[in-house]
């Protein structure tokens, strides 16, 4: 097995290279997809399947799927152009500045690692198997995302929130343009494909309890869905959403999860201090909301601006 | 095994930091970025891994981590597609080149 | 090793192959519509034994059923992103290659 290591060690670092390198943005963006796949190959290898969901479905698919619509709406020209020569700089300046950069990286990794045989590897796995009845699910992961650090994830929506806004506040988008083809195909495919996107959805959440799974993988099978409606939408009529409604499923993750807090914080146990009979459901109300809601976030985040339902 | 993800973590974050430093494209940047991002995270999860029993704690760590690495791009490739529609360029010029 | 571990290997490894050469006909086909041609074909038969293979070394029945969903599945991307790819080169205009007389 450590030939597969090194195989996929190598093929990680070819594609990095690629992606940084290649002629045209298009390519880059291919290397990029391919490279996040890989990693999550990698997170398998280190036994780490709740970060292989979310890197496959959120750091490769979304942000390719963010990639790919920014570069729809550059120009032909823009995404296939060759581009590679065009660094910052080439003079004697740029050279002295790369050379600094990577004489202090190459440094830093040699302290780094004489620091290495010295380091004590991290060990709260002990610890928390001890405290994970108490959590009210099976899954560690989960019970430190959603009960022992709940705050962290709490702040995590919140981000993912601001940016929404920060989006929003930077201009408007109709719905996306009408294609050119007729793709019967692609809206078939949909139509057979969105009540599976649907079960999968649900189902991740619920394994999330004691498997890898939960709130932010869901979330990103229901933005998958609902980015794929939206291509498909030239014949597949979309219900309008209004606005304010919109709104509130954007914000009803960070809600529900702070109105728990506080009304913990009444009950007197503590902001997000769940008592332990309480716990499990708890935890599963926030999560359906959190995972509804960050799929609605990261589609709005695909639309890439304040939807204009009046527009296109 | 882990030694060897931990130094590919380190050989992927130098590669990583260097485009990130010298690519004048903007979209290049945010996937040099990106790809930074996973290079730490790699690092975090291989250190995970050398923990007896296995450390979960890093991989929550991480998983907040993606989504927030999922926001800051959003947000920057707006930015980007911004500042295109206003120069028409994606590379940002100095003061003293207009 | 069972007899079942053995023909599991075999099929993973014929599946394999299959992989391998329609990663060749990627690389070597003259154009689009060739390459996707061997890509759909050869990786989606590929898949099938992997998934085939797997199953029998797994020897249970319900994930046998999940790995022939998963290739279900992947067959319908598969088809469908292949024709979306088809449909538009043919309407940007990229003719199909012709052997040169």
């Amino acid at each position: 097995m450590v030939l597969f290591d090194l195989i996929l060690g190598l093929l990680l670092v070819v594609l990095v290279q690629k992606c940084l390198s290649v002629t045209d943005l298009f390519g880059a963006v291919i290397s990029f997809m391919a490279f996040g796949l890989l990693m999550a190959v990698a997170w398998v290898r280190l036994e780490a399947p709740d970060i292989a969901l979310a890197e496959a479905a959120i750091g490769s698919g979304l942000t390719g799927a963010l990639l790919f619509s920014t570069l729809g709406r550059l120009p032909h020209s823009e995404a296939r152009q060759p581009i590679a020569s065009r660094t910052v700089g080439s003079g004697p300046g740029y050279w002295l500045a790369a050379g600094f950069w990577w004489v202090s990286i190459m440094l830093l990794s040699v302290a780094f690692f004489l620091s290495l045989l010295e380091l004590q590897a991290p060990g709260l796995g002990g610890y928390l198997q001890e405290r994970l009845s108490e959590s009210g699910v099976l899954n560690p992961v989960t019970a430190v995302l959603l009960n022992f650090r709940s705050l962290d994830t709490v702040m995590e929506i919140a981000v993912l929130l601001l940016a929404v806004a920060v989006v929003w506040s930077l201009g408007t988008v109709g719905w996306p343009a009408k294609q050119k083809l007729s793709l019967p195909l692609l809206v078939g495919l949909v139509r057979l494909l969105t009540p599976v996107f649907l079960l999968v959805a649900f189902s991740l959440l619920w394994r999330g309890n004691h498997a890898p799974g939960g709130a932010f993988p869901s979330g990103a099978v229901l933005a998958a869905a609902s980015i794929l409606l939206l291509l498909a939408g030239k014949t597949i009529r979309i219900y309008p959403l209004t606005m304010f409604w919109l709104r509130w499923v954007l914000a009803a993750g960070l809600l529900v999860f702070v109105l728990a807090g506080m009304s913990l914080m009444f009950a007197g146990y503590g902001f997000l201090v769940y008592p332990e009979q309480w716990a499990g459901t708890m935890i599963l109300i926030i999560e359906v909301s959190a995972g509804v809601s960050i799929g609605a976030m990261l589609m709005a985040l695909y639309i890439g601006g304040e939807p204009d339902f009046h527009a296109g | 095994m882990t030694a060897y993800y931990l130094i590919l973590a380190g050989v992927i974050l130098a590669m990583a930091f260097h485009g990130l430093m010298t690519r004048a494209n903007l979209l290049r940047k945010l996937m040099a970025l990106n790809i930074f991002t996973s290079a730490v995270f790699l690092f975090l999860v291989a250190l995970a891994r050398m923990a007896e029993p296995l450390d979960p704690i890093p991989h929550a760590m991480v998983l907040t981590g993606i989504v927030v690495t999922v926001s800051t791009t959003a947000v920057g490739l707006v930015l980007l597609l911004k500042l295109y529609r206003r120069t028409g360029s994606l590379t940002l010029q100095s003061a003293d080149d207009d | 090793m069972s007899a079942a571990d053995i023909a599991g290997a075999a099929l993973v490894v014929v599946g394999v192959l299959f992989f391998l050469s329609g990663t060749l006909g990627l690389l070597r086909f003259p154009d689009i519509y060739t390459r996707i041609h061997a890509l759909t074909k050869a990786d989606n038969l590929g898949l099938g034994l992997i998934c085939l293979g797997s199953a029998v070394q797994s020897g249970s029945l319900l994930t046998a059923l999940k790995l022939l969903l998963v290739w279900i599945l992947v067959l319908l991307a598969a088809a469908a992103g292949a024709s979306l790819i088809a449909q538009t080169a043919h309407e940007r205009g990229i003719r199909p290659w012709e052997r040169q007389e």
